[in-house]
Order: structure tokens, then C-alpha cells, then sequence
């Protein structure tokens, strides 16, 4: 019995039962299929978390309100951040890895345009330094200049989404939006910067820091204050230098009672990244799981099917086939179903990765198709040669009375 | 691949022969190997019981004696060219026997020695070249391969020979239309009558040249005509020096065999020589007397 015979004996087999292989090999199929397309899919979220990591820009630092993580216990006398504070931590003497400074305050409002209504996630009021450090970019018109904030010009840069829903197809630059009751005129439109979160990064309204507060938040404190570093690499001393001049501005002493905080963006997004790494190990396990049951299949079919043949097996015996061939034969079978069905399943999940799958662009890892592949091999031939092996050892009278 | 065959086998005896050793003084068996050739089939207190206790069957070897304990056990030897038929009201041990002459089953003691070969002392590798390349076995219930072809059916005992594909078509061929299944050969099992099916299973048997045809009530199922079929071609087995050992009911099948053994509750109580073990068995030394004295008159267009 040369190779090529067991396999033209197993092909025989297979085919005896069409239905019954086909299901197995169904089954084994959306395993592998299922293992490759959800680990493209978490796979596909943290790339793009990396790529919106390189949009916001590593440099920025955002210093707000509050107590530190640990929670402060001088929370009674918390100062909120004004723009003092802001011009403070702008003084190259005391601060000198900070490249620029940028207080921002925010409100949402209804934004009006020749009836269209739409109301905006975010609107910003803040210097043009914002643009910079936070990596908006317009596609159309300009930033608004620090003589728009010095006049408290009723200027504004829309994101994308703003300008789509409020103006579709036409150009917003010059035109007069109502925002709050109070009219604007549209000098740029951002780029679409694209995001993961719920929150649309896109559907934004940036103006002049005064103009906002005159409109709509009054002159107290700010929301928060972006800083830029002077460069990546100066994001730890800058966020030092802000801490020193911000704690002698509050007039805090002790250094473990701040009542503000100062995080890198960088830092923000690595939490969220492992957030993503949570998900992808249980999309990981979900398909695990599948293809846990693909295996199981095959174990249950070959059970069957060698029960069920467990009389021929005793036939084949009585001719003189040796324990061995039989073994190859039915090996064989199992090896086949599973091949062909992890085959079509790393088919069949590299065309299921080619499609956005809930907002989700799939990256497929390569690692996880040759794993999920062999994985349902090496089930196949484990569990084939199990109930074959029992079977194959039957003397051959038992095999011929089996029911 | 014969020559490999061969060789195996031959190691294989003198591997038996050393194995028998501490035991074989008390046995006959070797003295007689000295001087004769060995006998095909030689059994001795062959014994098969089954099950354990108070629920054991004691299928073969007789019931215990009363004094010892101790069954007789059923000795028998089968001279190589012999056609022994067994015969036996049901249950009465013959399927057991033959499924141990045939390496299909093992029994609970006893030796059996096959072409001088302690067949005890092999492996199961060992075990399927013997029911490959010495016994050709065929069942009262066919066993044909399901959904297998008839060529492909004759040509399996041949594929696990190790023998070529070509060869081993030709040699199915010869087979096939041995039994006068030619026109046949792409039937499916269940596209084949019973006296078909069981010619299929006669000429799987013979394909490898087996030195000893065993067959289980071969006649069984099959209707007069195809049973004169079978017997006809079992008799022309034994006339080219086949040995054969076939089990039946009938007298009609009997009277075909050299040799009448016939079993009771597992033991041989009437052992009746019909014809001498060499020479041409009882329907080929003078057929036109031979199917006179049948017990109804058949057509001769069997053989
Ligand atoms: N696997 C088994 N387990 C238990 N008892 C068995 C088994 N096989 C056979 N027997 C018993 O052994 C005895 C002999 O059985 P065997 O098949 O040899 O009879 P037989 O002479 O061939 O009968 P028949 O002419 O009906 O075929 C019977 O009593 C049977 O019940
Ligand atoms: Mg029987």
C-alpha cells in the first residue's frame, strides 16, 4: 500500500458520504474562518487606535482641573485653571520645553445655517496655538489669527461633520453660521481627522477663546489647557515645568496634594490601546472557541463514522489488512476533511477580512491564519487516529459482530 | 514481494519453534514434524470459552469432566489436499472453531499450529500476513466491502499484499471469471444476487493462492443452483491441492468433502473419511456416478 493508495482509499471513503463530510468540513471551515476574521477585527481597532495616536500628535500635554489620580484629599481648596495659569506656563523663563500654550474652553450649542440646525459636539473657544498642538489641520480656508482672538472676532474653523451636515456639498468659507444665537463666520474647515471612539472628533466648532467666553461660558476659569512640548522627547521634562509653575501659581506646597492634572495624549491613547488588547484576547477567545467546536466535529464524525464501519474494519482484517493500513486509511480521512476545510476556511476568512466589519477596517495577522490552520489539522489527525486506533484493534471477529 | 513474504514467514516459524520450546516436551507434534511433513491445520486441547463465572459459555472443548475438572478440548489435524466438512446442530461450536482456524479469534487455550506455525506465538503484524497469504476465508454472511466494486472487492486482499496494480488486476480478473463472475467485475454488492455476492467472496478468497480455503456454511443463503456453483468451484479448489475446511447443514453439501467431522456441544464425536486425502474429491473422481446418487436430479450446466 503506497501513500498514493491510502489517499485514493480515503477519497473513496470521504466521498461514500457526501452530506456527512461536507458538514464537517463546514464546520471546521468557520473555525478557522471565524479564529482569522475576529482577530483581524481587534487587530484592525488597535491599528487604527496607533494611527490616531500619530493624528492628535505625541507632543501635546492637557493639563485640567482636579485632583490626581489618587484622589486629593486638599480637594477643599482646588483652584480651577484661568488664563493666567495659561499665560504663566507661555514664560520661555520658567518653562522652557514648552513649545506653545493654548487655554481652551468648552460648551456644546446648536449651530443654525440657512435653516439647517445641527447641533455641535464640541464648540472650543481657544488661541491658534490649539490648531497646532492638537494636529487640526484645515482643508479649507484658515485658522483664525491671534489678532481674531486679541478683536474677539466672531470667527470660526468647523470640523468636517459640522460642514457636511450644516452645509453639504457647498463651501462653508465666508459664510455666516448662528451658533447659540450668536453669528459666526466660517474661515476654514478642518481635515477629517477620523476616529474610533463614539464621540466624533469631526463634528467640532473652533473660535477665538474671548468670543467664546463672551457668548456663551462667561470669563471664568477654562476647561483645561493644552500645551505643546518642544518635542517628543520633552514631554516629561515640560510636564515637570507645568507642574512646578502651576503649584506655585495655586500656591500648593506639597506636591502629592495638586489640585490639577497633566497628562500626554500618547499616555491617554496607550490606555486606550489596552483596552483594545482586552478586546482582541476575547475576540481571540471567541474564535478559540469555534474552532474548538470545528474539532469537536471532527472528532464526532470520525467516532461515527469508524462505529459505523467498525464492520468493515473487521472485513478488511479478515482479508489480511495489517493494523497499520487501516490506521493510514481512516488518518488519512481525517487529515483530508480537516485540510480541505481549514483550506477553505483561511479562503474564506482573508475574503471576510477584505470587508469593513462594524466600522472596523480588519487587518489580518498572519500569525493567526498558519496558527488557526494548523490548530484544525492537528485536531483532525489527533481525534481521526483516536477512534480508528481503537477500532483497528479489535481482533478481527470482534470488529465482524459489532452492531 | 513474495520473496520478502516468504522470508518473513520463514523467520517467523523458526521464532515459533524456539518459543514452543519449554513446553513442547510433552507434545507429539514435534516428533511428528521431524519425520513427515507438517500437517496444515493441527490443533490440541483447543478450548473457547466465553464470558467469566457462573455466565461462561463453553463454546468449544466439551463440558468440564467431572473428576478433574478439566475439558477434553478438540484435537483435530487437517493433512495438507484434505476437504473436510464439519457438520453440527447449532450452537454447537462450528463458527467457533473455524473463526480459530481462520486467525480470526484466539482461543482460551489450547495450541493451534497452522502450516507448523504456532500461530499464539505471533504478533498481530504477523497475524495479518498469515490471514493474508494463508487462509482464505469465506463467510456464510458474505462480508463483502460495502459500495466496493467486485474487481476492486478481489483486488483488496492483493493491495494489502503489497502486489502492483497491474498484476493485481490481472489476477482479480482471473478470479472473477474463475468463479464465472467476468461480466461482472463493476457491481456494487448490492447490484449482485446473493450466489453472486458469495462467488465474489470465493474468488477474494482464492485471489492470493491461500494453501487453505475456509469457509462458513459458504452455501447458506444461496438457492440448489447457485449452492452447485459454489461446490463446484470449492472442488476444483481441492483438486489443484487446496486444503479445504467448509461448515454445513446439509448432506448434499457433505457429501462433496473427503472428510465428515461431526460436532456436539463443542467436541468431535464422529470423524468419517469419504474419499482418501489424496487425488481429486468425492464429485470430480467420477461425476457422472456422483450425480446419479444425488438426492435430486440438478442441471449439470453448474460445472
Ligand atoms: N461472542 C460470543 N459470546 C458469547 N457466547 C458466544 C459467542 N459466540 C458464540 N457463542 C456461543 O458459543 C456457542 C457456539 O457458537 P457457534 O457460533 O460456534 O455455533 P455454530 O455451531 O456455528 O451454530 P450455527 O450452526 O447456528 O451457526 C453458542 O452456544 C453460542 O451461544
Ligand atoms: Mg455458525
Amino acid at each position: 500500500m503506497n501513500p498514493f493508495e491510502t489517499l485514493r482509499f480515503a477519497v473513496g471513503g470521504l466521498a461514500a458520504n457526501k452530506v456527512r463530510s461536507g458538514l464537517t468540513m463546514l464546520g471546521v471551515l468557520i473555525g478557522v474562518a471565524a479564529v482569522i476574521i475576529l482577530l483581524a477585527v481587534g487587530n484592525g481597532s488597535s491599528q487604527a487606535v496607533k494611527d490616531s495616536i500619530e493624528k492628535l500628535g505625541t507632543n501635546a500635554l492637557t493639563v485640567s482641573s482636579g485632583g490626581g489620580f489618587g484622589g486629593s484629599s486638599a480637594a477643599t481648596s482646588t483652584k480651577p485653571l484661568t488664563v493666567d495659569d495659561a499665560r504663566a506656563l507661555a514664560d520661555p523663563a520658567s518653562a522652557p520645553d514648552v513649545e506653545s500654550v493654548a487655554p481652551e474652553v468648552t460648551t456644546s450649542q446648536t449651530a443654525l445655517y440657512d435653516g439647517t440646525s445641527h447641533s455641535v459636539n464640541q464648540v472650543v473657544g481657544t488661541y491658534p496655538a490649539y490648531f497646532k498642538a492638537s494636529n487640526s489641520k484645515v482643508a479649507k480656508g484658515d485658522y483664525f489669527s491671534a489678532d481674531d482672538v486679541l478683536n474677539s472676532r466672531k470667527v470660526a474653523v468647523i470640523g468636517s461633520t459640522t460642514a457636511t451636515d450644516l452645509f453639504g456639498t457647498a463651501s462653508p468659507v465666508g459664510r455666516k453660521i448662528v451658533i447659540g444665537g450668536t453669528p459666526f463666520t466660517v474661515v476654514g474647515v478642518l481635515d477629517t481627522k477620523g476616529g474610533t471612539g463614539f464621540q466624533d472628533p469631526d463634528d467640532t466648532v473652533i473660535a477665538p477663546l474671548p468670543t467664546v467666553q463672551n457668548a456663551f461660558t462667561g470669563f471664568g476659569p477654562v476647561s483645561q489647557i493644552l500645551v505643546e512640548a518642544k518635542s517628543a522627547d520633552a514631554t516629561t521634562p515640560a510636564q515637570n515645568e507645568i507642574t512646578t509653575v502651576l503649584m506655585s501659581q495655586h500656591g500648593i506646597k506639597d506636591s502629592s496634594a495638586l489640585d490639577f492634572r497633566v497628562s500626554s495624549q500618547a499616555s491617554l491613547l496607550d490606555t486606550q490601546a489596552s483596552t483594545n488588547k482586552t478586546f482582541t484576547v476575547l475576540l481571540g477567545a471567541v474564535a478559540a472557541i469555534s474552532l474548538l467546536v470545528g474539532g469537536i466535529g471532527i472528532t464526532n464524525i470520525m467516532l461515527v463514522t469508524v462505529t459505523e464501519r467498525t464492520r468493515e474494519i473487521g472485513i478488511r482484517k479478515a482479508i489480511g489488512a495489517p493494523k497499520g493500513v487501516i490506521l493510514g486509511q481512516f488518518l488519512a480521512e481525517s487529515t483530508l476533511l480537516s485540510l480541505v476545510g481549514g483550506g477553505l476556511g483561511v479562503i474564506g476568512g482573508l475574503i471576510g477580512s477584505r470587508f469593513t466589519i462594524v466600522g472596523i477596517k480588519p487587518v489580518v495577522i498572519p500569525e493567526s491564519v498558519v496558527g488557526a490552520f494548523v490548530i484544525a489539522v492537528a485536531i483532525g489527525l489527533f481525534f481521526g487516529s483516536y477512534p480508528a486506533n481503537r477500532a483497528a484493534s479489535l481482533r478481527p471477529i470482534e470488529a465482524l459482530r459489532h452492531e | 514481494m513474495r520473496q520478502l513474504l516468504s522470508g518473513r514467514l520463514g523467520r517467523v516459524r523458526t521464532g515459533a519453534h524456539r518459543a514452543a520450546g519449554p513446553d513442547g516436551a510433552a507434545a507429539p507434534v514435534e516428533e511428528e514434524n521431524l519425520w513427515g511433513p507438517s500437517p496444515v491445520i493441527e490443533v490440541r486441547s483447543l478450548l473457547k470459552t466465553y464470558g467469566h463465572g457462573d455466565a461462561a459459555v463453553r463454546a468449544l472443548g466439551g463440558p468440564p469432566d467431572p473428576v478433574t475438572g478439566v475439558s477434553p478440548g478438540v484435537d483435530l489435524v487437517v493433512e495438507q489436499g484434505d476437504m473436510v466438512a464439519v457438520m453440527g446442530s447449532s450452537g454447537s461450536g462450528k463458527s467457533t472453531l473455524m473463526n480459530i482456524l481462520g486467525c480470526l479469534d484466539v482461543p482460551s487455550d489450547g495450541r493451534y499450529l497452522l502450516d507448523g506455525i504456532d500461530v499464539g506465538g505471533l504478533d498481530e503484524h504477523q497475524l495479518s500476513l498469515v490471514r493474508n497469504r494463508k487462509i482464505g476465508f469465506v463467510f456464510q454472511s458474505f462480508n463483502l466491502v460495502p459500495r466496493t466494486p467486485a474487481l476492486a472487492q478481489v483486488e483488496l486482499p492483493l493491495a494489502y499484499a503489497g502486489v502492483k496494480a497491474a498484476e493485481r488486476r490481472r489476477r482479480a480478473l482471473a478470479a472473477l471469471s474463475l468463479v464465472g463472475l467476468a461480466d461482472r467485475v463493476d457491481h456494487r454488492p448490492n447490484e449482485l444476487s446473493g450466489g453472486q455476492q458469495q462467488r465474489v467472496a470465493v474468488a477474494r478468497a482464492l485471489v492470493t493462492a491461500p494453501a487453505m480455503l475456509l469457509a462458513d456454511e459458504p452455501t447458506g443463503n444461496l438457492d440448489s443452483h447457485s449452492t452447485e456453483d459454489v461446490l463446484a468451484i470449492i472442488d476444483r479448489l481441492n483438486a489443484s491441492g487446496r486444503t479445504v475446511v467448509l461448515i454445513t447443514h446439509e448432506d448434499e453439501v457433505a457429501r462433496h468433502a473427503k472428510r465428515v467431522l461431526r460436532l456436539v456441544d463443542g467436541q468431535v464425536v464422529a470423524d468419517v473419511r469419504q474419499a482418501p486425502v489424496d487425488g481429486p474429491p468425492p464429485a470430480l473422481r467420477d461425476p457422472a456416478v456422483f450425480a446419479a446418487h444425488a438426492p435430486h436430479a440438478l442441471t449439470s450446466g453448474g460445472s
